[in-house]
C-alpha cells in the first residue's frame, strides 16, 4: 500500500485547484465560492472569515464585561462544547450512538485531578501542575480507554453500541467510586485539577479574576480543539466516517476499512472527553463520581442533538444554551408564579431543568431535526434571498 | 446451600421484574426496531400511581387500574412523540424516547413527594420456609403474576387476530401492510402493552420497600437483560431476565467471599459485565436473530 492508493480524494480537483489560479471574490456576494478547493476549505468565504474573527474577537472581550457568576456558567459552557464536539465527531459524523461519553469525561477528570494533585495530598496525585501537560496527559488517557473499548463497537452496530455504552458508564462510575485512593468515594470526592500556565495560578485573583482567566484559558483550549474538529471532519478521516454512518456496508466495499474508522473515531472522540473532563471542574474545584452518570451522558447528547448533528459550530451553540439551562430555568419562578424555587415544593426549578433537557430533545427532533444550526441555516437562506422567500 | 437457595429466590423475583420490563422492549423493539429508553419512567410513574390509588381503592384494584392508566399514558406517548418520527432513522427515535423518560419521570418523580411512600401491597416482607429456605412472599408473587402475564401473552400472540397482525408486522412491515394489517395500530398497540408491562414491573419492583425517585435504575437493568435474551426473542426475554436476576443476587450475596478486595456490592454492575461477556461471544444474543446483511 502506498500512500497515493490511501488517498484516492487527493489525486484532482483537489491539488492542482486552490494555489495557483487564486479565487475570485466579487463584492456583492460575499457567500459565493466557485473552486473545489474553497469548497473543502477551513473556512471558505471572506463572509466566514470575518465572522469567525469577529466571534472569537467578542468572546475574548466579554469577560471585561460581563459578571463573574455569569463567566463561570459561560465558561463551563465552553468546556462542555469541547465534549460535545468529541461526541458529533463519534454520533453526527461517523454514526456511532453512544451513551457513554460521561465514563471518558470521568476518566479524563481523573487523569488531570490525579496528576495535578498534590503529591502528600489525602488523595493520589504526582504534582504535575502545568495545565497544557495535563489537559493533553488527560485526553490521551481517555482516548486510551476508547482504544480499549472500540473493538466491541466494531462488532455491533446502532442500539445495541448505544447499550452497551450505557453499560459503560455504570461500570465505570462503579470503579470510580471504588478506587477511593483516586476520588475520594462517593459522595466526598475530591479536588480537581488546578490549572496552572507557566507557573501562574489561574484560581487566584489577581489584575484579573479566577473567573476571567479561566474563561480565557478555557476559550484558548476550545478554539484549538474546535479547530482540531473541524480539521479531522473535512479531511479524508472526515469523509470516511460519513461514508459509514451514511451506508457501513457501501462505504466497506468503496473501501473504507470499517473496524479502523470506527476504533478511530472513538479514539478521537474520547480524547475530546478526555480534554473536556480535565478542565470542567477547575472552577469548582471539587468533583465526585457521581457527576459521571447517565445524565451527564444525556446533556452531551442534547448538546449534539439541540446543537445540530455534524456540525462542530452547531455543537459548540448547543452546549452553551445546555449550559445556560440551570440560569435560565432559575429564572422561571419570577414568570411562572406556579414554579418554586423551593426543592421540598413540586414542581420546583430543578425539576423543570431536567424536565427541559427532555422536552428540548424532543421538540428540536420534533421540528428542528438540525439544531440550532438548522435554525441558522434559516435565518441565513432568508437574509440571502431576502424578498423572495423561498 | 441455605443461603445460596435464599438468593436464587431473591434473584428468580427480582428477574421477574426484569423479565417483564423486558418483554416490553422486545415487543416494542419487534413493531418498530426502536429500543424505548421510556420504559424507566413508565415503570417509576406506575409505581407512583398505584401508590396514590390503592389507599382509596384496595391494592388490586388499584394495580388494575394503574396499568391501564399507564398503557393510556404509553399510547398518548407514542401518537404524539413517536408517531410523527416513523420512517426516521432509529437512532433519532430511541433519542427521542430518552428526551420522553426524562420528562415524564421528572413529572412522575414530583408526585413521590417527601414522606415515604409504598404501593399498600399486601405481602411486605412476610416470609415463608420451604424446606429451611426462608422466601420472602413479594418474589413469590412477582414470580407467579410474571408467569400468569408471560402466558396470557403467549397465549395473546399466538390464537387473537391482533397478535397475528402484529408477528406479521414484526416479520416484514410492507408485506404486512398488503394484507391488509395495519400497521399504525400495530405500533399503538405495542406500546400500550410495553406500557403496561412496565407500570406491572414498577408494582413489584417497589413491594415491601418505600418508593424512591432512583427506582428507574432498575428498569435500566432490562437493558442488559435484553441485550442478553436477543433483542427480538420474547422468550429470551424471559429467560435472560431470569438468568440476570439469580445471577446479581448470587453475586451480591457472596460478594464479601468472592471479592473482598471490593468495599461497594458488585451487584448493581454484574448485569452489565455478564452482557459485555455474552455479547463477545455471541453479538446477537442468546436467542436473537442474526442479522443478516443486504446490499
Amino acid at each position: 500500500m502506498t500512500a497515493t492508493q490511501h488517498e484516492p480524494g487527493r489525486t484532482g480537483r483537489d491539488s492542482d485547484a486552490p494555489a495557483s489560479t487564486k479565487p475570485r471574490r466579487r463584492w456583492g456576494r460575499p457567500t459565493l465560492y466557485t473552486s473545489y478547493g474553497q469548497e473543502m476549505a477551513l473556512l471558505n468565504t471572506r463572509a466566514k472569515q470575518l465572522g469567525v474573527l469577529a466571534i472569537i474577537a467578542v468572546a475574548a472581550y466579554l469577560p471585561l464585561t460581563l459578571e463573574d457568576d455569569l463567566l463561570a456558567l459561560l465558561g463551563t459552557g465552553l468546556v462542555l462544547a469541547i465534549g460535545a464536539i468529541g461526541l458529533n465527531l463519534l454520533i453526527g459524523y461517523a454514526g456511532q450512538v453512544s451513551l457513554g461519553h460521561a465514563f471518558f469525561v470521568g476518566v479524563g477528570a481523573y487523569t488531570a485531578a490525579v496528576l495535578a494533585g498534590d503529591p502528600d495530598g489525602r488523595y493520589l496525585g504526582f504534582g504535575v501542575s502545568e495545565a497544557p501537560v495535563w489537559i493533553v496527559a488527560a485526553g490521551v488517557v481517555a482516548a486510551l480507554f476508547g482504544v480499549v473499548v472500540a473493538p466491541l463497537a466494531t462488532r455491533l452496530r446502532g442500539l445495541y453500541l448505544a447499550v452497551v455504552t450505557l453499560g459503560l458508564v455504570f461500570i465505570g462510575q462503579y470503579f470510580f467510586a471504588e478506587w477511593r485512593e483516586m476520588s475520594g468515594g462517593p459522595g466526598i470526592g475530591r479536588e480537581s485539577a488546578v490549572p496552572v500556565v507557566l507557573g501562574n495560578d489561574l484560581t487566584r485573583d489577581g489584575a484579573y479574576t479566577e473567573e476571567q482567566k479561566l474563561f480565557w484559558l478555557f476559550l484558548v483550549v476550545l478554539v484549538i480543539m474546535a479547530l482540531l474538529g473541524r480539521n479531522i471532519a473535512r479531511s479524508r478521516i472526515g469523509r470516511a466516517f460519513a461514508a459509514v454512518r451514511d451506508r457501513d456496508i457501501a462505504a466497506g466495499v468503496m473501501g473504507v476499512e470499517l473496524g479502523r474508522y470506527k476504533l478511530i473515531a472513538f479514539t478521537i472522540s474520547s480524547f475530546f472527553a478526555g480534554v473536556c473532563g480535565s478542565l470542567l471542574y477547575a472552577a469548582s474545584g471539587q468533583f465526585s463520581p457521581e457527576q459521571f452518570g447517565l445524565l451527564l451522558s444525556v446533556q452531551f447528547i442534547a448538546m449534539v442533538l439541540i446543537g445540530g448533528v455534524a456540525t462542530i459550530s452547531g455543537s459548540i451553540m448547543g452546549a452553551l444554551l445546555i449550559s445556560m439551562l440551570p440560569r435560565l430555568s432559575s429564572e422561571l419562578p419570577g414568570f411562572l408564579p406556579f414554579v418554586s424555587s423551593s426543592p421540598t415544593d413540586h414542581p420546583n426549578v430543578f425539576e423543570v431543568e431536567v424536565g427541559l433537557y427532555g422536552a428540548l430533545i424532543v421538540a428540536f427532533l420534533l421540528f428542528e431535526p438540525r439544531g440550532l444550526f438548522g435554525i441558522w441555516l434559516r435565518i441565513r437562506t432568508y437574509w440571502k434571498s431576502f424578498p423572495f422567500s423561498y | 446451600m441455605t443461603e445460596l437457595l435464599t438468593a436464587v429466590s431473591i434473584g428468580a423475583g427480582n428477574g421477574s421484574v426484569y423479565a417483564l420490563l423486558a418483554l416490553g422492549f422486545v415487543i416494542i423493539y419487534k413493531a418498530m426496531s426502536v429500543i424505548s429508553f421510556a420504559q424507566p419512567a413508565f415503570m417509576l410513574s406506575g409505581a407512583v400511581l398505584v401508590s396514590h390509588l390503592s389507599p382509596r381503592m384496595g391494592f388490586v384494584a388499584a394495580v388494575v387500574v394503574g396499568t391501564i392508566a399507564i398503557a393510556v399514558v404509553a399510547l398518548v406517548v407514542e401518537r404524539v412523540a413517536v408517531r410523527p418520527m416513523v420512517g426516521k432513522a432509529v437512532f433519532v427515535i430511541a433519542i427521542i424516547t430518552i428526551g420522553i423518560d426524562i420528562v415524564v419521570r421528572v413529572v412522575a418523580g414530583a408526585f413521590v413527594g417527601v414522606d415515604p411512600r409504598t404501593i399498600g401491597d399486601p405481602w411486605g416482607l412476610d416470609v415463608t420456609t420451604i424446606g429451611g429456605v426462608q422466601v420472602q412472599h413479594r418474589h413469590i408473587a412477582a414470580f407467579v403474576v410474571t408467569g400468569l402475564v408471560v402466558a396470557l401473552l403467549f397465549a395473546f400472540f399466538r390464537f387473537t387476530r391482533m397478535g397475528l397482525a402484529m408477528r406479521a408486522t414484526a416479520l416484514d412491515q410492507e408485506a404486512a401492510m398488503a394484507q391488509g394489517v395495519d400497521v399504525g395500530r400495530v405500533f399503538a398497540v405495542s406500546w400500550a402493552l410495553a406500557g403496561a408491562l412496565a407500570a406491572i414491573a414498577g408494582v413489584f419492583a417497589s413491594a415491601g420497600n418505600p418508593i424512591d425517585q432512583n427506582l428507574w435504575i432498575i428498569a435500566l437493568t432490562a437493558l442488559p437483560v435484553i441485550i442478553l435474551g436477543g433483542l427480538d426473542s420474547l422468550g429470551g426475554a424471559v429467560l435472560g431476565g431470569l438468568v440476570i436476576g439469580i445471577v446479581q443476587a448470587v453475586v451480591s450475596t457472596y460478594h464479601s467471599t468472592w471479592f473482598p478486595f471490593l468495599d461497594t456490592n458488585s451487584g448493581a454492575i454484574v448485569p452489565y459485565i455478564l452482557m459485555l461477556l455474552v455479547l463477545l461471544v455471541r453479538p446477537q444474543g442468546l436467542f436473537g436473530t442474526k442479522e443478516v446483511e443486504r446490499v
